[in-house]
This record gives structure tokens, C-alpha cells and sequence, in this order.
């Protein structure tokens, strides 16, 4: 950084280079402290005819300028440094996932130990997994070859084995590297990069097998001992690889790196860090995703364990199409107050894809896009839960209490009861035009059981402020709770099924005002309590809960059982949710489409009289 | 912000046009530089290596890993045929023979004395890479491929089917606002890439195959047909492979859809001549569109000048396309750019233009996302 303390950090610019557009935000240090000044954007150049990163950096940050009023690119087009008065910057960060991110394939022994532990490092470091060989993955050896040279990967992360342990199967799988021979995906001019994170006991015999074939770099075992998993040297390994290899080759990004004061982070790895630095500075367990045009990424902290996962194929632009390829038809349409015809509909969802920056204009298109994100974070979520789990193969120690409880390890660490937090970023959540929408997008997405807070990430910067976390930690928290962050308020959803119950609970609140806010929550209904933002603290009011699940139902206290706790506002407020878990959506289409209207006019969530004619 | 910047798709008379024609893997490039060539016209050819085939002689024939080079009865680089003995462990006084014996034919590829396992590679195959262009090898890249060149007329499309192909043009649909329908495909059109107007439907195309139809160019198709064609839900939109006897490129989008007049006049103008179409389209990053290019006689050196493409922005009286609904596919020219956000139905604050469109009526108000420039 120049030689910068982080105490001289006054102005700072960052950059995301999403797939799609190109996202700068401007803070500066005012009054004692960090705060988001403007956001600027123009869609990402990194495709013919600009075949040129930096213009859609430049586009943006000229946005930033004329909004802003600071002067940032002199007439060369280059960043002004340092910051004086209302000219230049201090420092420029950037992350980026253009030009298709970061794709991995990996490798390891057992599918469900050392394979998926790898999987993890790659996740975690932001990489998209093509496709994870195991040597009991059920292909033949020649399957796997003819994969792996087809598959054209930006790198390999190879393990296997526990330290000490036995080599030979870590090094047939380098052997069937060598025997495919893979080509890296940018470029002919170098050797594929292959990491080796298995048994150091193989090490020499696998610089013998690839040594000569691919540009290996040898890191410490991510799985030493079957109990521990070590991922930080390989995710380092993988992000100083993406940096060399990766950035260099993808058009412009080698003139972007020689701006940037650190090194580019990819934008999953960043959003990753800031989600995990929130969860442990708070001690909560939270779930964050971010849903984006080609891909949707779910980060959770459960029991202190982060992981990351990566739907590549499930997103709002590139991908939607795949989405409703995926879920089909009538699970997109279970969140739609109106008919529609289907051949018009492909038609429209196909014309989204091939056309993806275009926005919805009418609020039938706002409608039916809300429905597909609905599906799309559902399939997102499932797929983190299947990969969010205990560490497999581990013997656990048994009490005589649990010889009944007869779990084998594996099972999900995801826990919607003790879920405190979730966070939702990406466009069609920070860009609804009404929050409530956001809330119920991921309400209905996810399922949050008891009480759960939610938040949107306002305007999309958490891939920014986590690469700032590195350099400044100070001001990228600042940032975060201040700016990024908006407090949508608190679902609470009693758990358990209705069966036919008329009321789900009963719920006391005591409102800064004095006065009380109480009631029943019927069964299937779900209504919205105002609680609002404290205007003093800029943070959300709390009152104080009584709350009371009916018989059989559970807010976190066990089966019926009371709770009186404090409850956060936002700007949505109390979202009263009594529609039981697990969450059944009835079939018959007139019903269903009374009761969708009902929820979206309960909770403000479309304009009524136009939700109404529908 | 000044101007907005609105990628469009590039429909021009004439340009030149450049195509790198790569191997998949090194190999011999047949032609020279200045060499004028036709589509069909090979231009490099290598041959990929075969399948790899692992077997684990050691365990086959029961020895110890480190012991396998002594059974094997190959070197490395060795030619076997499928059925042949490979490897013979040596037992005592000779009673007990275990054998082990090539399950393809090929080469001998690799011995690991660590995993005791032997790579057999299978015979390789022949790949040929063709001109795919009317034109001139431009740039030799040794080993490797060629570059070839060519002047003419150039119109992308938004989405195809199909890979490379090519045949004459012809004008099958009187108006970019017609449907390309079954009855309209006739025997006379084996060979030809036709051109049709606002769509082409399912019987259309599944007789075009029939006929012999190389290629189609229309404004739009019905993704419910997409669907029946493929047979199955086209996800994530990467093709080009499809190997279903025939090339489709669609221009303006999904449904029905009217070809650009300037796209459709383009073409209309060169009926009669050659040209060669693409369908792959890759919608992802390093995003490929399909395109059709109809090469015009003369030397690509003497008669043209590459005039530089300054792309401008969305300006006051540029003509634009809705790419959205409520105006999907309607053509008109930017009336205003205002500069404030402005609120839409769907409640979403969006930099907007004013437009009025060719058919008439008032003036529309469209988010600047949602329209396309269209080119020259």
C-alpha cells in the first residue's frame, strides 16, 4: 500500500467486476468515521468488443466521480493518488468474478473425506468446483481421464491421504493427471497450476508423476489427521495462483492488477470473509447468500464452521433459464398471483437469458422474477445444506445417552432453529424496489424456523468491504454496519405442523412507545408488526417478547413451550410467520392464489390495487 | 453519466472478417499464407491421442508394485494389440504363470513401479480443421492453425443451434414480419441457408431437415419448440454441437419477433450468393454469438480499409429496440434521455430514455437497460 499506515487511509475506492456489471463504491473517512460516500456501476467490459476489464472500472468510477464530485482519474485515465481535499484516492481494491470466475477441478481419495475436504479449500477460496475426481467417485479410471482433459480447468487441487499414510492411491490419481494432460482454460502459453495439499509422504513420488507435465506447487495436507481439516494454506495457495495465472490472462486484468493496492480477490472469497468476520465478531450462526446473474453462492457459520458453497448454474441472468430447466414449470409458478401462458413464458424467461442486463419494467415481470429467485436460493440452499456438514470418516465418541441417537456422521450442520441472521445480497434482493419483497424472498426461500433476524445487503458491497477487511478492518466494519446493511426486522415462524390447527401462537410485545402490540397468529397467516430503525443509533429498535407456540409447535424453547426474549426491528419491521414447518404450499390454484395475494397484502409487498385486479 | 453504453449485436455490408482456425492440439497446418480457400477446404490436421486405458498389472499378476518391470514384457512407447500378453509374473520353476494382457490396442503410455498400475494408450484419431470461410489465409500459427480472412457482409444473431455450415442464400419469407411456416419449405431449397422473417415454427423446421435444408436465419422461435427439438430443457445456454442436420441462428430473440429491416434487407440483397453460418452461442462469460457471413469477391488487401468502430452511446435520435417487455421487439428512435431516476410500474427507480417508435402511437418510456442500439 504504498508505504500507507491505515490510520492515513482517508478515501477509498473499490471495485467488484461482477459477470454482468461493474460495481464502484467511494468511502471516506468524515467526522470520526468510516462511511459510504456514492456507488457508481456500468456493465463489465470484459467480453468483445472491449475485451478490456478496465473500461467498465473506468465507466464506473467515472459515475462515482460525477455523483460523488471528487475527482479521481486524471485526464490519462489513471487513479489520482493520495487523497488531497476533493481530488484522488488514498487507496483502490478491486475483487472480481468476470470472465467466469475462478473454476477448479479437485481431486482426492475418499469422495466423502479427503475429495470433499478439498472441495471445501476450493469453495472457501471462491473457486466454482467443475468437478471433484475421487478414486471411489464409481467411474473408470479412463472416464475420469477423458474428464479431466475435457474439463480444461484454471487449476487442479490434488489430495489424498492423511499425513504418514499410504501413498498409493494419491499417486495413481496423479497419474491419471499426467495420463490426461490437462490444458488450462485461458490461454495455451503455460502450464496448468496443480496444487498438491495430500499426504507429505508423496510428495516426492507425485513431483515424479507431474512434475514435468503441469506447474506444481506443493502445500501442507488438508487433511493431516481424519479429525482435522487444515484449508488455509491451500486456499492461500489458490488465491496466489488465481493472481498469477488466472487474473493474467482474462483481457485487461493484468493492466487492473497494477492499479490495485492488494491483490484481487475473487468475489465469493470476499463476500465469504466479511459473512465470517460479522458471524464471529457477533458470535452468531449466520446464513448469507448472494444471488447473481450466472451463479448463487450460500456462505453459513454453524458452531463456528464456515462454509461456502456454489450453485453454478442457478442465477438470474445467464443462468435462469437453468433455474426453471431445474425446478420446472409449476414450482416457479406456485409463487405467481395470476395465470400465464407457457409458451409465453419460456419465451420471456429465455429472452431474459440471452439478453441479461435488461430489467423489469412492469410489475407482472417483477412478479414472475421474484418467483424464480424464490426457486433458484431454494435450489441453492439445499445443495449447501447436502455439503454444510460434519467432518465424514471421523469415529465419534459415543456416550451410552447417544448409542439410541444412531447418526453416522455426516449430517448437516445447517440448523434453521438456531439460525440468528440472514443476510441476502445480490441484485434482485439489495434492487427490490420494496424491502418487504426482499424479506419475503428469502422467507420463502429459505424457511427460517423461531426467530430469526433478516438483512439485505443494501446495494451490494460485501464482495468490497471483505476485500477491505484484509488492508483495514476498521472501516470495512463501519461500513458494514452502518451502510451495508439494512435491518429488514425479524421473521418469527413457530415450527411444527399445523394439522388443522386454527392458531399457531400467541405473542405479547411491549413497544418503546409503552404501549403493547398482542394477539394470535392464525395458522397460515402472516402478518407484519411495525418496529422500526432507533433514529439515535441508526440501529434497530428491540422491544421485549412474549411469545407462545401452541401445543406441538416450537420457537426454539422446545414443543409449546414460552419464550420472552427481545426482538429487533427493521425497516420492515416483526414478520409474524404461521405458516408451520415444514412449509406446504396448497395445490388447489384458486386457494393458492387467494392466500398468495393475502401474504403479499398483509406485508405491503406489491402495489394492492394492481395485486388485486390480477 | 453522459451517455449510456448498450451493447448491441453488429449488422454490417461490409467488414473484414477474421477467424482463427485452431487445432484442439498441435499439428500440421496444410496451407500457406496468401493461399485462398473455400469452406470445405482443409487447413490443419492432427491427430488426437487415444483413450487411455489403466490397468494394475500388479494386481493382476500378484507381485509387488516395485516388481512390475520386471514381469512386463514391453517397454514404454511399445505398440500392443488388444488381446496381447503384456506382462507374465514369474513364479516358481515355472508352474504358476499369471499373465496379463493389453485391453486395447495402442501403446504402452506409462509404468509406475509406485502403484504398480500400466497406461495403455488407445490409437489415435485424425481431426481436421476446414477454412469454414470463403477467403485468404492471412497468418500461419506453426503447429497449430491459421487465420483466415475475407471482406463481406457480417450480421451476428442473439442465439443459435447448430455448427458450422454453409450454402446459398435464399430468401424464403416475403417480410421480416412473416412466418416461416411448413408449407413454405420446399425441395427446391436442399442445400440453401434460407431466410425467414418474424419466426420460424416446429413443422417448419423439422421439414427444412427433411428437405435438406443447410441452414435457417429468422428473427424468432418459440423456446416450447426449442424444447421439443432438443429434447430436453436447454439450460444453461452453451451450443453449437447440437448434431441435428441443420444450423438455425435466430437474430432478434425468443417468440415472434421481426428480423431487423436492416438485418433482413442485408440479407435480401445478397440472395443468390454464399454464405457461412455458425450457431454456437455461448451465453457466459467470453460470451459467442452465432453469425452469418456472406464473403465478397475481391482481394481483402487492395479494396478495403477496416474503418474504425467508434461505439457510441445511446444518444438523442439513435435508433433503438426494445428488449424487454411491455415493448418486446419493438424498433424506434430516442426521443429524450432524461437524467433523473425515474420510477416505473415495477416501482424500480432506473435511468429511462423516450422513445417513439416506428408503428406510431405516443412516446414510450423504457428503462435504458431494457433497449439495444442498433448498428450503423
Amino acid at each position: 500500500m504504498k508505504g500507507l499506515k491505515p490510520e492515513d487511509i482517508k478515501v477509498i475506492i473499490a471495485t467488484d467486476c461482477g459477470s454482468t456489471t461493474t460495481k464502484a463504491i467511494l468511502i471516506e473517512y468524515q467526522n470520526g468515521e468510516y462511511r459510504l460516500i456514492v456507488r457508481g456501476e456500468a456493465p463489465t467490459t470484459v467480453e468483445t468488443p472491449f475485451e478490456d476489464v478496465t473500461m467498465g472500472v473506468l465507466n464506473a468510477i467515472a459515475e462515482v466521480e460525477e455523483l460523488s464530485g471528487r475527482k479521481i482519474l486524471d485526464e490519462n485515465n489513471k487513479i489520482i493518488t493520495p487523497a488531497k481535499d476533493k481530488v484522488g484516492t488514498d487507496i483502490y481494491i478491486s475483487t472480481s468474478s468476470a470472465g467466469g470466475g475462478l473454476q477448479m477441478m479437485v481431486a482426492g481419495v475418499v469422495r466423502s473425506m479427503t475429495a470433499e475436504s478439498a472441495e471445501r479449500a476450493a469453495l472457501g477460496a471462491g473457486a466454482i468446483v467443475m468437478d471433484v475426481i475421487a478414486s471411489n467417485d464409481k467411474r473408470l479410471p479412463h472416464q475420469q481421464i477423458e474428464r479431466i482433459r475435457h474439463l480444461r480447468p484454471d487449476m487442479i487441487l490434488l489430495s489424498g491421504g492423511i499425513d504418514g499414510g499410504t501413498t498409493t492411491h494419491v499417486v495413481e490419481l496423479a497419474e491419471l493427471i499426467s495420463a490426461a494432460d490437462p490444458k488450462p482454460r485461458l490461454g495455451s502459453g503455460y502450464n496448468l497450476p496443480v496444487i498438491y495439499a495430500g499426504n507429505n509422504m508423496a510428495r516426492d513420488a507425485i513431483k515424479e508423476t507431474l512434475g514435468d507435465k503441469v506447474a506444481l506447487d506443493i502445500v501442507d495436507n488438508i487433511r493431516p489427521v481424519l479429525e482435522r481439516e487444515n484449508l488455509l494454506p491451500a486456499r492461500e495457495k489458490i488465491h496466489d495462483l488465481f493472481m498469477e495465472h488466472v487474473m493474467a490472462q482474462a483481457p485487461g486484468y493484468a493492466k487492473l492488477m497494477s492499479w490495485t493496492d492488494t491483490p484481487i480477490m475473487p468475489t465469493p472469497g470476499a463476500v465469504g470473509l466479511i459473512i465470517k468476520t460479522i458471524a464471529d465478531q457477533e458470535g452468531i450462526e449466520a446464513v448469507g447468500v448472494d444471488i447473481g446473474g450466472a451463479t448463487t453462492d450460500v456462505f453459513s457459520v454453524f458452531q463456528g464452521v464456515f462454509n461456502r458453497t456454489v450453485s453454478a448454474n442457478l442465477g438470474m441472468s445467464y443462468s435462469v433459464s437453468n433455474v426453471f430447466a431445474e425446478t420446472g414449470l409449476p414450482n416457479v409458478m406456485r409463487w405467481v398471483p395470476f395465470e400465464m401462458d407457457e409458451r409465453d413464458l419460456r419465451n420471456r424467461i429465455k429472452n431474459k437469458m440471452i439478453r441479461p442486463t435488461t430489467i423489469p419494467q412492469t410489475l407482472k415481470e417483477l412478479i414472475l422474477e421474484q418467483a424464480i429467485a424464490k426457486e433458484a436460493l431454494r435450489l441453492a440452499f439445499i445443495q449447501h445444506k447436502n455439503f454444510a456438514t460434519v467432518l465424514k470418516g471421523v469415529q465419534q465418541q459415543r456416550t451410552i445417552a447417544d448409542a439410541f441417537d444412531q447418526t453416522t456422521g455426516g449430517q448437516t450442520l445447517v440448523d434453521m432453529m438456531s439460525l440468528d441472521m440472514l443476510i441476502g445480497s445480490g441484485g434482485v434482493l439489495s434492487h427490490a424496489p420494496r424491502r418487504q419483497q426482499a424479506a419475503l424472498m428469502l422467507i420463502d426461500a429459505f424457511l427460517p424456523e423461531g426467530i430469526t433476524r433478516i438483512a439485505v445487503d443494501s446495494i451490494f458491497m460485501m464482495p468490497q468491504l471483505g476485500v477491505l477487511s484484509t488492508i483495514h478492518e476498521k472501516a470495512a466494519t463501519e461500513v458494514f454496519n452502518k451502510d451495508c446493511l439494512i435491518h429488514l426486522g425479524t421473521c418469527i415462524a413457530p415450527s411444527g405442523e399445523l394439522k388443522g390447527a386454527k392458531e399457531v401462537m400467541n405473542y405479547k410485545f411491549e413497544m418503546p412507545d409503552g404501549k403493547v402490540e398482542e394477539g394470535t397468529l392464525g395458522a397460515g397467516e402472516m402478518k407484519v408488526i411495525k418496529l422500526g430503525i432507533d433514529e439515535k443509533t441508526a440501529l434497530p429498535t428491540k422491544v421485549k417478547a412474549h411469545l407462545n407456540p401452541h401445543k406441538g409447535l416450537d420457537l426454539g424453547n422446545g414443543k409449546g413451550n414460552k419464550i420472552e426474549t427481545e426482538i429487533s426491528g427493521g425497516v420492515v419491521g416483526i414478520i409474524l410467520d404461521g405458516r408451520g414447518r415444514p412449509f406446504k404450499l396448497t395445490e388447489d390454484k384458486s386457494l393458492r392464489v387467494k392466500k398468495l395475494k393475502e401474504w403479499m397484502i398483509n406485508l405491503n409487498i406489491y402495489d394492492k390495487e394492481k395485486l388485486e385486479s390480477y | 453519466m453522459a451517455h449510456a453504453y448498450t451493447p448491441g449485436l453488429k449488422v454490417t455490408e461490409k467488414t473484414l472478417i477474421k477467424k482463427k482456425r485452431i487445432l484442439p492440439l498441435k499439428g500440421e497446418v496444410v496451407v500457406k499464407a496468401g493461399d485462398k480457400v473455400n469452406p470445405e477446404d482443409v487447413v490443419a490436421r492432427t491427430e488426437l491421442p487415444g483413450t487411455v486405458e489403466p490397468i494394475n498389472v500388479a494386481n493382476i499378476l500378484g507381485v509387488p508394485p516395485e516388481d512390475i518391470n520386471e514381469c512386463l514384457l514391453k517397454n514404454v512407447g511399445d505398440e500392443i494389440e488388444k488381446g496381447e500378453i503384456i506382462a507374465k509374473s514369474k513364479s516358481f520353476f515355472g508352474l504358476f504363470t499369471s499373465t496379463c494382457q493389453a485391453t486395447i490396442s495402442g501403446t504402452i503410455e506409462n509404468v509406475s513401479s509406485i502403484t504398480g498400475q500400466v497406461l495403455l494408450r488407445g490409437k489415435p484419431m485424425p481431426v481436421e480443421v476446414k477454412a469454414y470461410l470463403k477467403g485468404e489465409i492471412t497468418e500461419i500459427f506453426p503447429d497449430e492453425g491459421v487465420e483466415v480472412q475475407t471482406l463481406g457482409a457480417f450480421a451476428q444473431g442473439i442465439f443459435g443451434i447448430g455448427g458450422e455450415t454453409h450454402g446459398e442464400l435464399k430468401v424464403v419469407s416475403p417480410t421480416t414480419d412473416s412466418v416461416l411456416e411448413e408449407k413454405d419449405i420446399t425441395s427446391e431449397l436442399r442445400g440453401k441457408i434460407i431466410i425467414g422473417g418474424s419466426l420460424v415454427t416446429a413443422e417448419a423446421l423439422r421439414k427444412a431437415i427433411q428437405e435438406g435444408v443447410k441452414g435457417i436465419v429468422v428473427g424468432g422461435f418459440d423456446d416450447k419448440d426449442l424444447r421439443d427439438f432438443l429434447g430436453y430443457d436447454l439450460g444453461v445456454a452453451i451450443t453449437g454441437n447440437e448434431n441435428k442436420g441443420i444450423t438455425l441462428v435466430v437474430t432478434e430473440g425468443f417468440g415472434k419477433i421481426n428480423m431487423a429491416n436492416h438485418t433482413y434487407n442485408l440479407l435480401k440483397s445478397k440472395e443468390g450468393q454464399l454464405a457461412c453460418i455458425n450457431g454456437a452461442t455461448q451465453i457466459r462469460a467470453g460470451v459467442i454469438r452465432p453469425e452469418v457471413v456472406i464473403p465478397a469477391e475481391g482481394d481483402i488487401h487492395t479494396e478495403f480499409a477496416e474503418k474504425k468502430v467508434i461505439s457510441k452511446g445511446v444518444e438523442i435520435g439513435s435508433p433503438i429496440r426494445a428488449i424487454r417487455q411491455p415493448y418486446f421487439g419493438r424498433i424506434g428512435t430516442v426521443t429524450a434521455l432524461p437524467s433523473a431516476l425515474q420510477k416505473l410500474e415495477s416501482e424500480s427507480l432506473a435511468r429511462v430514455l423516450e422513445a417513439q417508435f416506428e408503428d406510431g402511437g405516443p412516446k414510450a418510456i423504457i428503462p435504458r437497460a431494457n433497449v439495444e442500439l442498433l448498428d450503423e
